[in-house]
């Protein structure tokens, strides 16, 4: 590139962010001098913007890392000279001056063993005297911590400002319990969907082995192999999260069970991009998916048929899909089975497959379905290839 | 030279690329063997599709032209291209493949927590990717100039228009398989001609220019290397290549740690290989075209060279290969940087859906085309290596630092990563202005890397130290997950 172009170019990017300072300058200037409003509702706005500015350091727990930041605004709301904020093993954190360090500590062992808030007055910290506030943060099981605020001198006022501050405190601590128990409530439902193996499929598997001990006795022996793979990977304890290559050799085994029953009527094909092989995905997520295939679209179709599984990819994502050409499925009692209805044991699946990938990856990431009667069903899926933000434990 | 030959070497190459590109996986992999279809990709054909990744034009016609116009300084380009693998090797490759990361932005928010980080990630990829997506669109123009005669600008547009259309089309499912073979098509596009120019040559059929003595002076031989520039130029390029975007995309193909290991060893062979044939494409050209050695022209040196050696039937057909190898390297690394690129706008602008990763396919060769018809090339070779220096400016210190060391915290790395983007951007930038008005700082300006890589180390670390929030809960486990080798 010639200089001259390159000057001009880093004299633009000058430019351009002088004039974008400018423009932010110019607009605080305008925001600062607009009319606010009467005295009281300046009081009103700037309380609650302290409110939720503490908020937000506050939803961690009041021995959350972020505590000590909250302080700085409690202590501007409520005008005291020092802030203290302690949690119930005593740890304190301090806004303002830190000589009140030790009083704090005494008078937060009081109200947290006394239960009840208290003021007193006229205490001495090195060479001046200073009052003091105390209220305990109580929450659904006692005080979980308290606040003191320091002001010489302590009027009424602060003393029910205080304890209101407390209160609103301690609620800000539940909110954030309740966050957490959000949290682990989704995770709860993500180990509690996880997919089972089916009755059905265990009896139909062990019928079709039986009626090869006599005959192909070999065979029989393979087919009881076959199934032992299965279902340990089916039972297995640990993780969350496969491969696509574990999910295909579990696929694998599977298959070879059915066609113990269909015989040649049971086709597949397979299209897998290596690329995606590695990528991680829900444990028993493509395994259900080729199930339903096989007995809700092969198994009442005269003369079988073929499934077709497919994952291919697509940049920062694996895109699977499996096809078959059964009978497919009305759609109007699909779009009740992944709602939710009843349905009779129908489709369970699919519609646990789908509640599993919208808990771990978001609600735009759901199976995508297309059939209708007749028709064949096709099931689309689209996973990040980052794989789960949550716990990306992998187990090989 | 006939202009029929370029046509025919452009349009094969494109559109071999866009048939495998789209068909290659039908016919590889439809089976019905399971045991067939969950093969991994063997690490041999891995390091085939990164080295086919990675060879741009910088290395396919640059190199070339900045010996036959500097002599034996460039020689530290391709040791520094390949090197950086040795890098990659020892420090990231196999704790990213563990990371399970798929790109660089991924990595960053897994290990630190932070969106804000990840997000300024994700900006400096994009710019690291347009950057590098120049050189090749100008490397096209300047391709279709030589060859067949059309102005500049339709080898630039031809390319992106190329990239764009496969890559919004989906026209990249077997991106192993069409950047292996655009590897071994770019081996052979050099191997060949070299080969029989040098039989030409030793048979006594053409006559050299210059004698020996004038064509590789003494002077400016390895005696007279500036150690400032030499050293900084190394650690752009060592450096640079752990930041590259779309070579570590390629290395979440391996499935596990060990492969990737055995990957990145191979990729170093298959580039040692293939960097001795424009290096002898360079000193054959210093003795039999010196004429060419002209800023901008230089880099057609491959292009020109077979048709003057060889005159006849012979010499088109080597002129044919060395064009289709050329459009090799320009389309496959353009596609392979469009499609992280694409990947990353659509993740975190598009909201990751089909049609996001379509509109980002087509706005990241668009911006880089606008540059590419806005500016000249200024050499193939040292555009991309600026690129290189701002890598290792930006990402690389945050890459390594994540890697190794427990203490980075998101703070740390957005400090480190904007103050390596700033200096190293406007040292590049701004130094052709600053150096005329201070000569004694051109060098510092031209080659930044050895001066902004370390302060952005430095930031990184003391902006770390100072953060009060320390680094994220869970980077014990994490880093565990990076270092601890597969259980298999």
């Amino acid at each position: 590139m010639p200089e001259s172009m390159l000057l001009a170019a880093a004299l633009g990017a000058l430019g351009g962010a002088l004039a974008v300072g400018l423009v932010l300058f110019l607009r605080r200037l305008v925001l600062a001098s607009k009319e606010l409003g009467t005295d009281a509702e300046q009081a009103t706005y700037q309380t609650l913007h302290l409110a939720s500015r503490a908020a937000k350091h506050l939803r961690g727990g009041i021995d959350g890392p972020d505590a000590q930041r909250a302080g700085k605004h409690l202590r501007a709301l409520l005008g005291a000279d020092s802030l203290a904020i302690a949690d119930r093993a005593g740890t304190i954190a301090i806004d303002g001056d830190d000589a009140v360090r030790q009083l704090a500590e005494r008078l937060v062992g009081e109200v947290l063993a006394g239960g009840r808030a208290q003021v007193q007055r006229r205490i001495p910290v090195g060479a001046w005297e200073t009052d003091a506030v105390a209220a305990p943060i109580v929450g659904r099981t006692g005080p979980v911590g308290a606040i003191v605020a320091f002001a010489s001198p302590v009027r009424a006022g602060l003393v029910r400002a205080t304890g209101e501050v407390a209160d609103w405190v301690a609620a800000q601590v539940e909110l954030g319990e309740l966050d957490a128990s959000r949290a682990a409530l989704a995770e709860a439902e993500v180990r509690a969907l996880r997919a089972q193996i089916s009755p059905h499929f265990i009896y139909n598997s062990l019928n079709a082995i039986a009626s090869f001990i006599n005959t192909d006795p070999q065979k029989a022996r393979e087919l009881v192999l076959e199934f032992a793979d299965f279902t340990r990977y089916s039972f297995r304890r640990h993780g969350d999260f496969t491969t696509v290559a574990e999910e295909l050799r579990s696929i694998d085994s599977y298959l070879r069970l059915e066609r113990a029953r269909f015989g040649e009527r049971l086709k597949v094909t397979l299209q897998i991009a290596p690329e995606v092989l590695s990528t991680v995905v829900p444990f028993l997520s493509i395994q259900p998916l080729v199930e339903n295939a096989v007995r809700h679209g092969l198994e009442s179709k005269e003369g079988g048929g073929r499934i077709t599984i497919e994952a291919a990819d697509s940049g920062a994502y694996a895109e699977l899909s499996v096809e078959d050409d059964g009978v497919g499925i009305d759609p109007e009692v699909l779009a009740g089975v992944l709602a939710g209805a009843p349905a009779g044991g129908e489709h369970v699946g699919l519609r646990n497959v789908d509640a599993r990938l919208r808990q771990v990856y978001g609600e735009e990431y759901g199976l995508v379905v297309e059939t209708n009667l007749g028709a064949g069903t096709l099931v689309r899926m689209r996973v990040p290839k980052a794989g789960p933000r949550r716990d990306g434990r992998i187990t090989p | 030279m006939n202009p029929a030959i370029g046509y025919i070497a452009i349009v094969a190459v494109a559109l071999v690329s866009a048939v495998i590109g789209f068909y290659g996986l039908r016919v590889s992999r439809t089976t019905s063997d399971f045991y067939v279809a969950s093969r991994t990709v063997r690490p041999w054909w891995n390091a085939s599709a990164i080295g086919g990744e990675y060879l741009s034009a910088a290395s396919f016609l640059g190199i070339a032209g900045l010996i036959l116009l500097t002599g034996a300084s460039a020689l530290w380009f391709p040791i520094g291209y390949t090197a950086g693998y040795l890098m990659l090797l020892l420090f990231v490759a196999a704790p990213l493949r563990r990371s399970g990361a798929y790109t660089i932005p991924d990595f960053t928010e897994a290990r630190l927590e932070s969106l804000t980080a990840r997000r300024v990630t994700s900006l400096l990829v994009i710019v690291v990717g347009w950057f590098y997506i120049v050189p090749q669109l100008q490397g096209a123009a300047l391709t279709v100039r030589i060859t067949t005669g059309l102005p500049s600008w339709a080898g630039s547009l031809a390319v992106a228009v190329i990239v764009a259309v496969v890559v919004a089309a989906g026209g990249m499912r077997a991106i192993t398989f069409v950047q292996a073979f655009q590897f071994w098509l770019k081996l052979t596009a050099l191997a060949v001609p070299v080969v029989a120019l040098l039989l030409v040559v030793g048979a006594g059929d053409a006559t050299a220019e210059l004698p020996p003595v004038a064509a590789f002076p003494p002077a400016a031989g390895p005696g007279d290397l500036d150690v400032y520039r030499t050293v900084s130029l190394m650690v752009a390029l060592l450096f640079g290549t752990l930041g590259l975007p779309h070579v570590l995309v390629r290395f979440y193909t391996n499935p596990d740690g060990a492969a990737a290991r055995r990957t990145t060893v191979i990729v170093l062979v298959l580039l040692s290989v293939f960097y001795l044939f424009p290096t002898v494409f360079g000193f054959l050209g210093r003795a039999f075209a010196p004429d060419l050695a002209a800023p901008g022209d230089a880099d057609a040196l491959i292009l020109l060279l077979p048709d003057r050696l060889v005159p006849g039937p012979l010499g088109d057909l080597l002129t044919a290969l060395v064009i289709a190898g050329a459009f090799a390297a320009f389309l496959s690394t353009s596609s392979g940087l469009v499609v992280s690129l694409a990947g990353v706008i659509s993740q975190d602008l598009l909201g990751g859906s089909v049609r996001g990763f379509r509109i980002a396919a087509i706005v990241s060769t668009v911006v880089p085309l606008v540059v590419a018809l806005a500016t000249e090339s200024a050499g193939l070779a040292g555009s991309v290596g600026l690129v290189f220096a701002f890598t290792a400016s930006t990402l690389c210190p945050m890459l390594i630092l994540g890697i190794w060391w427990r203490g980075l915290t998101a703070r740390g790395a957005i400090s480190g990563m904007l103050t390596g983007a700033v200096l190293s951007a406007a040292a590049i930038l701004g130094g052709g202005a600053l150096g005329a008005a201070a000569p004694g700082l051109r060098p510092f300006l031209e080659q930044p890397a050895a001066w902004t890589a370390p302060i952005a180390m430095l930031v990184t670390v003391v902006a770390s130290r100072f953060d009060r929030r320390g680094a994220p809960p869970g980077t014990e486990a994490y880093l565990t997950r990076l270092h601890v080798p597969e259980r298999n």
